[in-house]
């Protein structure tokens, strides 16, 4: 009898193919959906991205940040710096920014490495809180009045199809990264590691410098998807509500989608997000409640069924639509 | 003179945050709690002072004889009903479960009291100042605000050292399961823990709300500082965080006196300058983790 290891299921190649057919409908929805539709995509996409990538940190290399909101809000402002004030392409900015969170993630990590667990979550807000702080000091991006985005000599159309695409490829982007990641020998690090630190240490697992690169990754694809978002928003402000460098803007909603939909699962966070964005466009005349209720599901859903909803559906139909995990066959 | 004055008012603002910064030390010490919605509740408790003080006609300061007991009684279910599941696992869900209560009580607030900001009618107590010289004046409100934290910071060093209770905290910090074995009810001292937590900071609340004006989102910047304080301090220790709250408070103090803008942003540099420097803090036992 001979054994083998697999990671693909029926399921999962038929997914695969529904999935690629679904991103190929898609790419072509500027030339059959509405711009309604097409705006509230792009809102959509990048909460996406945003959930993956928070999960990719705290579900798979247990890092738990509550600071990612200054990646974002990096994100935004490199872009609003370099196309207002240093003239650069549009487009090309919005890949600049995510180059610069990704940059500046560096002495951030390497200051709040020094705490852990709960107490490198708190950290992080801090340098998000400081970054936001410098930010309202600068006079050339608004300062805290906010700004916009200076578009003249972009064809408006052409701009919001633009925009679409680039939350498309942040969005699917973000799902495929954090599958070829994990299916990597990074990957396989961040998992053992999540699941027995000392074990993992043990077996020659880097600890430091496999959470420190998730982190950079991470940091990148946070600031590209907060470019993207303000590249069709068009106007940016620093605190408040719906704020670049807001907690309650971004983060919040974020490890609600993420736990609710399935902490440590690459499905659950797209659930998640789809759920939250649907029903709070549902109930946008009670957005305080919403938020509330949101929360409180959150809290349950930590406490009480700790896999969330793509969790709890694996482990009671053993779907895995992307087989991460190694299987041993006759 | 002007300085010496930034210094001053720096030290009693101190004394503020580390009356802040008391339960989270508590609640981290006792059980590696670190509660997100720590700020929230505090804040919490200034609003629930505003309706008591209003309703009743009372001065907010004699509300606290209603307001302590309730945030004392509030900790001690709490942590029954929703901390106790968090300890001890996947620091994911203990960060979810705060920041998400932390969420809740934001939105509860804005609901109820709407976003406009509110103060705490403390009389000629906030106004009232010990005139030093011309440009030193010492309020009495942050006075007795500062002394109010020595006296709480002192109380509970007294707790922990002498009484039997206290050892037990003691005993359950070092080691729990080894004090479970040795017949204590550590629930017990996790929920006693909580209930002393957010007693002292629904007390900071109500003090902070009587000399500045909040608003239900202010809750995470107190969370913040109060959390400063501790780093700086050097976790495990009470002392520490009485030093780490002056220090933060002075270092805001003398950014403001620079330039108003910069008060909170220098006390985040003085921050992360001792995290790079000096992870353990001023006077830590322990590893910062």
């Amino acid at each position: 009898m001979t054994m083998r290891v697999v990671r693909g299921t029926v399921t999962s190649r038929i997914f695969a193919v529904v999935a690629i057919a679904l991103v190929v409908i898609l790419a072509f929805l500027p030339s059959w959906g509405s711009i309604s539709l097409q705006r509230k995509m792009v809102e959509l996409l990048t909460l996406i991205a945003l959930a993956v990538m928070w999960n990719l940190l705290a579900g798979f290399a247990g890092v738990v940040s509550v600071g990612q909101q200054a990646f974002v809000g990096l994100g935004a402002y490199s872009m609003i710096s370099f196309v207002n004030v240093h003239h650069q392409n549009l487009y090309w900015s919005v890949l600049y920014s995510g180059l610069v969170a990704a940059m500046l993630s560096i002495p951030i990590g390497l200051i709040a490495f020094r705490l852990r667990g709960s107490y490198f979550a708190i950290g992080t807000w801090v340098v998000a809180e400081a970054i936001s702080l410098i930010v309202i000091l600068q006079k050339s991006v608004g300062a805290g009045n906010g700004v916009s985005l200076k578009v003249s000599g972009y064809a408006l159309a052409t701009r919001q199809d633009n925009s679409y695409w680039f939350a498309l490829v942040v969005g699917v982007g973000a799902v495929l990264l954090t599958y070829v990641v994990l299916r990597s020998r990074l990957g396989l690090q961040m998992q053992a590691i999540r699941d027995s630190e000392d074990g993992a240490r043990g077996l020659g697992a880097n600890v430091y410098r496999t959470r420190f690169l998730v982190w950079v990754l991470a940091a990148f694809w946070t600031g590209l998807a907060g470019a993207t978002y303000y590249l069709q928003q068009l106007r940016v402000q620093p605190a408040g509500t719906g704020g670049a460098f807001s907690v309650v803007q971004w983060t919040a909603p974020i490890i609600f989608i993420v736990v609710i939909g399935g902490i440590g699962t690459i499905e659950g966070p797209v659930i998640g997000a789809i759920l939250y964005y649907v029903l709070r466009d549902r109930f946008k005349d009670h957005q305080t409640v919403y938020l509330i209720s949101m929360g409180l599901l959150a809290i349950a859903v930590a406490l009480l069924l700790q896999g969330g909803i793509w969790g709890t559906i694996r482990r009671k139909l053993g779907v895995d639509l992307f087989p991460v995990r190694r299987r041993l066959v006759d | 003179m002007v300085w010496t004055n930034a210094v001053i008012q720096g030290i009693l603002l101190g004394g503020l945050y580390a009356l802040f910064a008391t339960g989270l030390s508590l609640a981290f010490g006792v059980m590696r709690l670190v509660n997100l919605a720590h700020g929230d509740l505090a804040i919490f408790a200034a609003f629930m002072t505003l309706s008591i003080s209003q309703t009743l006609k009372i001065n907010p300061l004699v509300a606290l004889l209603i307001v302590i007991p309730a945030a004392f009684v509030v900790g001690y279910i709490l942590q029954r009903l929703i901390f106790d599941r968090v300890v001890g696992v996947d620091p994911a869900f203990q960060i979810v479960a705060t920041f998400g209560l932390g969420i809740v009580i934001q939105n509860a607030l804005l609901e109820k009291y709407t976003a406009d900001t509110q103060g705490l009618n403390v009389g000629t107590l906030k106004t009232s100042t010990i005139k030093v010289n011309d440009t030193i004046g010492i309020g009495w409100l942050p006075l007795l605000t500062f002394i109010t934290a020595v006296v709480v910071l002192g109380s509970l060093a007294l707790f922990l050292k002498r009484t039997k209770l206290g050892r037990a905290f003691r005993a359950t910090s070092d080691d729990a399961d080894a004090a479970r074995l040795m017949g204590i009810d550590v629930k017990r001292v996790f929920a006693v823990a909580m209930a002393l937590a957010i007693a002292t900071v629904a007390l900071a609340g109500v003090l902070f709300g009587a000399r500045s004006s909040f608003d239900p989102f202010v809750g995470p910047a107190r969370l913040i500082y109060a959390f400063e304080a501790v780093i700086i301090g050097g976790l495990g220790s009470l002392w520490g965080t009485l030093a780490g709250g002056i220090t933060l408070g002075v270092a805001q103090a003398i950014g403001r006196q620079i330039n108003p803008q910069w008060g909170e942003l220098f006390g985040h540099f003085v921050f992360l300058a001792v995290l790079v420097l000096r992870p353990t803090g001023m006077f830590g036992k322990v590893q910062t983790r």
